[in-house]
């Protein structure tokens, strides 16, 4: 608990000095409300249900979003590395579109789908499956030769095959994809909401911001931070959890 | 393992007579184009058989002729110059920051004291949530679009630099000091190119994420660029515009991530994965 706190203290003295520098009046309290201001106003926002309500209509998008791109971009990754056709067919269309600034996507999404749920979820569905694709690709090609030629010694079928060598030997390389996913996720959810939406943090942030409410500006921006953060740490941990077999045969 | 491997690889080389091996290229590298004018016929094909209003999918040949008239008008010239500038400039001053505070916290307790937690909370946060607040401090101009990318991209090059040197072998290190290498040689000389192949990964991280914030600065704050210029199309309700946008930021994209790998392989010419066959 002590080397905790002694290893966040720069955050802690960092909070501190925000606190001052907005209540010695060294900055404009317009440009940076003091924190304690800005945790009172993110109470109110939690009372009056707008950071909740906001705050599911996000997670619902960026969670249904990051789903469909972990599906079929496991499944599309796998099959390129274990099915020649497949790799001739499509790498070729992942090399063209993994350089794409894919928040250039946005205004796409919304010509097909408009300004509500469906246009986010596409938008976080093809932003996110590349990286995934690619982390499935890598780990299912790298599966030691060895443990397949074995497996199919031992009278494996082809589907048992994918099953039980070349997906668990795929996982390392495939949750680290998907993390890479999850940070991008947040980053267009985000950014989508800021600039087309009805709902949602981001547009919380926008609204919030154009009525002047700062202080209520800064706690839903720290609010969508502190999520970030957390679903990073707790992907972590379940990472962690699902490749401790590794260790163990090690 | 991998040495059983590249030996069984070699074997399968050797194997192949060369002139079957060239066909065999040639079909492959052929067959790599078709999934590509499928695309290409499939969206042309698609957009002039009505099955989509020209709003949700204008045809491929009127985009192109889209971007051919921007060319021409030199409105494409603006916009993707701003942009790059934008986004290179960003990416630039990450990579000299980032580098800089990656070696000052792997060489000073009080930096790695600091920037530690820091990091290890900023890294993972979506900073893109700060675009209305740098918006409030910086007004709309370059400077506030600069500031939000080096905000996004500066973190993959801290943690790139920091992971890259306590890598770097110790033994390198002791016999560079064992024969006398002052602390500034070590540097130079052993302790950064040792770590220069993460360091480029980790550049090779802030480099998109440079474009990808660039654009949705621009997308928000307006003006002349690439985002900007989408997003007048998408107000406008002029798709055309807005699939042009979208082919010339691939365009753009692509052309930036291609030249920084090149650049990396040319940075890392005498290290063995200058050998390796390249994935991308």
């Amino acid at each position: 608990m002590k080397s905790a706190l002694l290893r966040y203290l720069p955050l802690l003295l960092l909070a501190i000095a925000w606190e001052l520098v907005s209540r010695l009046g060294l900055v404009s309290s317009s440009a940076l409300p003091p924190l304690s201001d800005v945790l009172k106003s993110w109470y109110e926002l939690l009372l009056d249900g707008d950071l909740t309500g906001n705050g599911f209509a996000s997670l619902y998008r960026g969670g249904m979003g990051l789903l469909l791109a972990v599906v079929v971009g496991a499944a599309l990754g796998i099959a390129m590395a274990w099915w020649k056709p497949a790799n001739v067919l499509f790498a070729p269309i992942v090399e063209i579109f993994y350089p794409l600034p894919k928040s250039a996507l946005i205004p796409v999404t919304v010509i097909w789908l408009g300004f509500g749920n469906g246009s986010k979820i596409l938008l976080i569905f093809l932003g996110c499956m590349i990286p995934v694709t690619i982390g499935a690709f890598n780990g299912a090609r790298s599966s030691e030769q060895t443990l397949v030629w074995s497996a199919r010694s031992m009278g494996a079928s082809r589907l048992r095959m994918l099953w039980d060598v070349v997906l668990p030997s795929a996982m390392p390389e495939l949750l680290n994809g998907i993390r890479t996913a999850l940070a991008l996720s947040f980053i267009l959810l985000v950014s989508s909401e800021l600039i087309v939406a009805r709902e949602g943090l981001g547009y919380l942030i926008g609204f919030l911001g154009a009525n002047g409410s700062y202080d209520a500006m800064y706690a839903v921006v720290l609010t969508v931070a502190f999520l970030g953060f957390a679903a990073d740490r707790g992907y972590q941990m379940f990472m962690n959890w699902m490749l401790q077999w590794r260790e163990q045969t090690q | 393992m991998a040495r059983t491997d590249a030996v069984a690889e070699q074997e399968t080389l050797a194997l192949e007579a060369p002139g079957r091996s060239l066909v065999r290229r040639i079909l492959w590298g052929a067959a790599h184009l078709i999934s590509i004018a499928a695309l290409v016929i499939a969206w042309e094909g698609l957009a002039r058989s009505g099955t989509f209003t020209p709003f949700v999918l204008p045809s491929l040949s009127s985009v192109i002729e889209r971007i051919w008239s921007d060319a021409q008008s030199g409105e494409l010239a603006i916009n993707t110059g701003l942009t790059v500038y934008r986004a290179l400039v960003g990416f630039l001053i990450s990579a000299v920051f980032g580098i800089l505070i990656g070696l000052a916290m792997s060489r000073n307790v009080v930096a790695n004291w600091f920037f530690d937690p820091v990091v290890s909370v900023g890294f993972p946060m979506p900073k893109i949530a700060f675009l209305p607040v740098v918006i409030l401090w910086l007004g709309v101009y370059d400077v506030s679009k600069i500031t939000m990318i080096v905000v996004d991209a500066i973190f993959p090059v801290i943690a790139a630099t920091v992971i890259a040197i306590k890598g770097v072998e110790r033994e390198l290190i002791w016999s560079a000091r064992n024969m006398g290498a002052s602390d500034r040689e070590l540097m130079w000389q052993i302790v950064l190119p040792a770590a220069m192949p993460q360091i480029l990964t980790g550049l090779q991280v802030a480099l998109p994420l440079s474009m990808i914030v660039a654009v949705v600065a621009e997308m928000l704050m307006g003006g002349y660029g690439l985002g900007g210029a989408m997003m007048t199309a998408s107000r406008f309700a002029d798709s055309r515009g807005v699939f042009a946008g979208i082919v010339e930021i691939a365009i753009v994209g692509y052309v930036l991530v291609k030249g920084m790998s090149l650049l990396r392989r040319r940075l890392l010419i005498w290290h063995q994965e200058a050998n390796e066959p390249t994935t991308a």
